[in-house]
């Protein structure tokens, strides 16, 4: 199997070129290169494609209801994933229940795939949640917004699956997926993270999505070389992926998810792909980028291709797609309804939970609060 | 100036107390530590094989193998990072920082990740992390050796900043802090590892050393309030003064964050003046918010401003220099005399 390593290549014209199992017309990639992955999808059946895409379609409809939203004054950021659907949707769908994921902050889709309620994501973006789930209901991770940080985390707790037999848990096969960009490949914590896992053989994958764009900053001054390599100084092997095929992303997920599981150390894969968006709402991406290069990548969208690729299965037709924009609407309705419902938290709510015990700097700023606000009270417990 | 008689000394220690020098009781607390609790592991540099730098882990991966005491790579932000990492999956990790000048690349998962993952999780995610740092000067190191940085991560909620006085303290205090569901930073005074005291290992965990200052000496005229490495000299200073007849009652904080304000307050509405000793830097210093406190709640009580004998506003010198730095016994009695001046 580790011929998928060895062979990044789409072609030999390439060496670089990420490996795809549809191309952007829809058309299914038949390559000696792509054997690999083939493998990993053969057992995928066109349900299993529709879910893709309708997954892909939600994730869409809720970057545009979070947008608006935010465009309305509900929320105060919002950080899209436009164009990222296929590399999130399909390396989420390759995760086992039991696989714990670390997202960045841009993760909706891979959220998604975990069978999050997407809603709960807005807490943050609301402002009335720093995080907003449990990170084990659904073994997701809350988002970390210092950039790279949580690569650490994951590994640690990829080295926490490896002593869990030692300590009366059962050993099962759980592996760790981390979700990073291609800024965060610049962070010191990503290198370490990187040679942390390659010395402890650690169970995980770091999911690169490289959207091309760091806010403002180019690939071209993020980095030299190719992203995929970044792993094989540190002993971390790399696959470069098309992230904008869906089947590719899922089968370089599952293939390098088996293969730290399985205990043969973790992997590097990149997904290349495509903000479509602005890096959040407050971004401007006119700024610093053309009307052309965005066309150029417009014409890649990810949805299409497995539309395209649907539709020429036999597999997708009108009916099903007026079923889909009906259940999207549903959808859309829930999303907005959720966020307007969320209220301002209570005031002493600031002092919960900085500390697991009692800590005696906390109760004093929480009685001094209670007792500057009763200052503001008549006798009778009205407002003054 | 009332006359007094010198204090008496604090309690003598219990007959199963043996003398062991400071580093061994910490490496006895871990022992303990471990044995009792499978999930406490130890990460660090060196930690393995050699014992550390200062050998304070000497023998305990031979005694629990490699998977529990760590010898990790060289990156302290990867040493936290993916102890918060072992965290989350239920395992207590105890990084060792080598020297407190190294613990910065590791300031921003302890700060901006290990002190906020319970606030932001809504308090379903305990990160119970010990940061073991060797600091403060006093052994002819070289630069980034000798430094006390207690105050940037006193400075930050969420985090548990501590640090032994005696022995028997750092025995017992080292298994606290593993204990506590919290991060702790554990600040060891390198100076005194090798300085024995009475250590009973018989001591049970569970007395609170995390929240609660302990009088390490009592007395009537002045307060001195110390932790970590100017505990001792604190009590050298207290020693000679009663010679000289002037009462000293010498507070070690073991905590400062949370400050057992407390404690502190009980002492000077006695005795009417308080002097702090750290050898961190005085500006905006531990002892700037001990001095705030103090003065807040004991302005009637007190007789004199309090002051602070600390470092200067200056890197730590040179070797050759820092006894002309480190609060010294002389310097500390000299604020004494200067509070009872008033």
């Amino acid at each position: 199997m580790t011929d998928l390593l060895s062979t990044p290549g789409l072609s030999s014209t390439d060496e670089h070129a990420p490996l795809q199992l549809i191309d952007p017309q829809g058309h299914r990639v038949i390559t000696e290169e792509n054997a690999t992955l083939r493998a990993q999808v053969s057992d995928l059946t066109l349900d299993d494609l529709r879910t893709f895409y309708k997954d892909m379609m939600l994730a869409r409809r809720f970057d545009a209801e979070a947008t608006a939203l935010q465009r309305q004054g509900e929320l105060a950021l919002y950080a899209p994933l436009l164009g990222q659907e296929a590399a999130q949707i399909g390396s989420g769908h390759a995760l086992r229940p039991t696989d714990m994921v670390f997202p960045s902050y841009r993760e909706h889709g891979v959220a998604h795939t975990r069978g999050m309620d997407l809603a709960k994501i807005l807490q943050l973006f609301r402002g009335v949640d720093h995080g907003g789930w449990d990170s084990f209901e659904k073994n997701f991770h809350l988002y970390t917004l210092v950039i790279g940080s949580h690569a650490l985390h994951a590994t640690g707790y990829a080295m926490g699956l490896q002593r869990d037999a030692k300590v009366g848990r059962a050993a099962g096969d759980e592996a760790v997926m981390v979700y990073l960009g291609d800024g965060a490949t610049s962070q010191g914590d990503v290198s370490e993270a990187l040679g942390f896992a390659a010395v402890n053989n650690a169970p995980i994958v770091f999911f690169v999505q490289n959207n091309q764009w760091a806010i403002s900053v180019p690939n071209s001054k993020q980095f030299k070389g190719e992203l995929y390599t970044r792993g094989e100084g540190f002993g971390v092997p790399g696959i470069r992926v098309d992230g904008n095929d869906v089947l590719a992303s899922f089968a370089a997920a599952r293939w390098a998810l088996d293969h730290a599981r399985s205990g043969e150390g973790p992997v590097l894969i990149e997904a290349l792909t495509y903000r479509m968006g602005a890096h959040t709402t407050s971004d401007d991406p006119t700024k610093y980028r053309t009307r052309e290069e965005e066309q150029h990548w417009r014409d890649r969208d990810p949805i299409a291709r497995v539309k395209a690729l649907l539709e020429s299965e036999n597999a997708w037709n009108d009916t099903d797609e007026t079923a889909l924009a009906a259940e999207l609407e549903g959808f859309g309705e829930y999303i907005r309804g959720y966020v307007k419902s969320l209220g301002r938290p209570e005031s002493t709510s600031i002092f919960d939970h900085v500390y697991a015990t009692d800590n005696a700097l906390v109760r004093e700023d929480r009685e001094w609060f209670a007792q500057y606000e009763a200052s503001f009270m008549d006798t009778s417990g009205g407002a003054r | 100036m009332t006359a007094t008689v010198p204090a008496p000394q604090a309690a003598p220690a219990p007959n199963s107390a043996k003398p062991l020098p400071f580093a061994k009781a910490i490496n006895a607390g871990l022992r303990a530590a471990m044995a009792k609790d499978e999930r406490v592991l130890l990460m660090g540099e060196d930690i393995g094989p050699l014992g550390g730098v200062f050998r304070v882990t000497e023998g305990l991966q031979a005694e629990f193998g490699e998977d529990r005491v760590v010898d990790t790579p060289l990156a302290e932000s990867g040493i936290i990072g993916t102890a918060i990492g072992l965290a989350m999956r239920g395992y207590r990790p105890v990084c060792e920082i080598q020297f407190d000048g190294f613990i910065f690349p590791g300031f921003d998962q302890i700060t901006t990740q290990l002190a906020k993952m319970h606030y932001r999780s809504k308090g379903r995610l305990n990160l119970p992390v010990v940061i073991r740092v060797p600091f403060a000067g006093g052994i002819g190191a070289v630069e980034h050796h000798s430094e006390s940085p207690e105050a940037l991560f006193a400075h930050t909620p969420g985090l548990r900043v501590v640090s032994p006085g005696s022995a028997q303290d750092a025995y017992t205090m080292i298994q606290e802090a593993i204990a506590s569901p919290d991060p702790v930073l554990f600040f060891e005074p390198k100076g005194r590892y090798w300085e024995k005291g009475p250590v009973d290992l018989s001591t049970p965990i569970g007395s609170d050393t995390l929240n609660k200052a302990v009088v390490a000496r009592t007395g009537t005229d002045v307060t001195l309030v110390a932790y970590g490495p100017t505990v001792a000299t604190a009590l050298r200073a207290a020693e000679a003064a009663a010679a000289e007849g002037t009462s000293i009652e010498v507070i070690d904080l073991r905590a400062i964050s949370p400050l057992d304000t407390d404690t502190v307050v009980a002492s000077v509405k006695k005795t009417g003046r308080c002097v702090v000793v750290h050898e961190a830097v005085t500006y905006m210093g531990p002892g700037a918010e001990v001095a705030a406190r103090v003065t807040e709640r004991c302005f009637y009580e007190l007789q004199a401003p309090v002051l602070r004998v600390g470092g200067f506003h200056n890197p730590y010198p040179v070797a050759k220099l820092e006894h002309d730095y480190i609060p010294s016994l002389d310097r500390i009695l000299d604020s004494v005399d200067r509070v009872l001046a008033y």
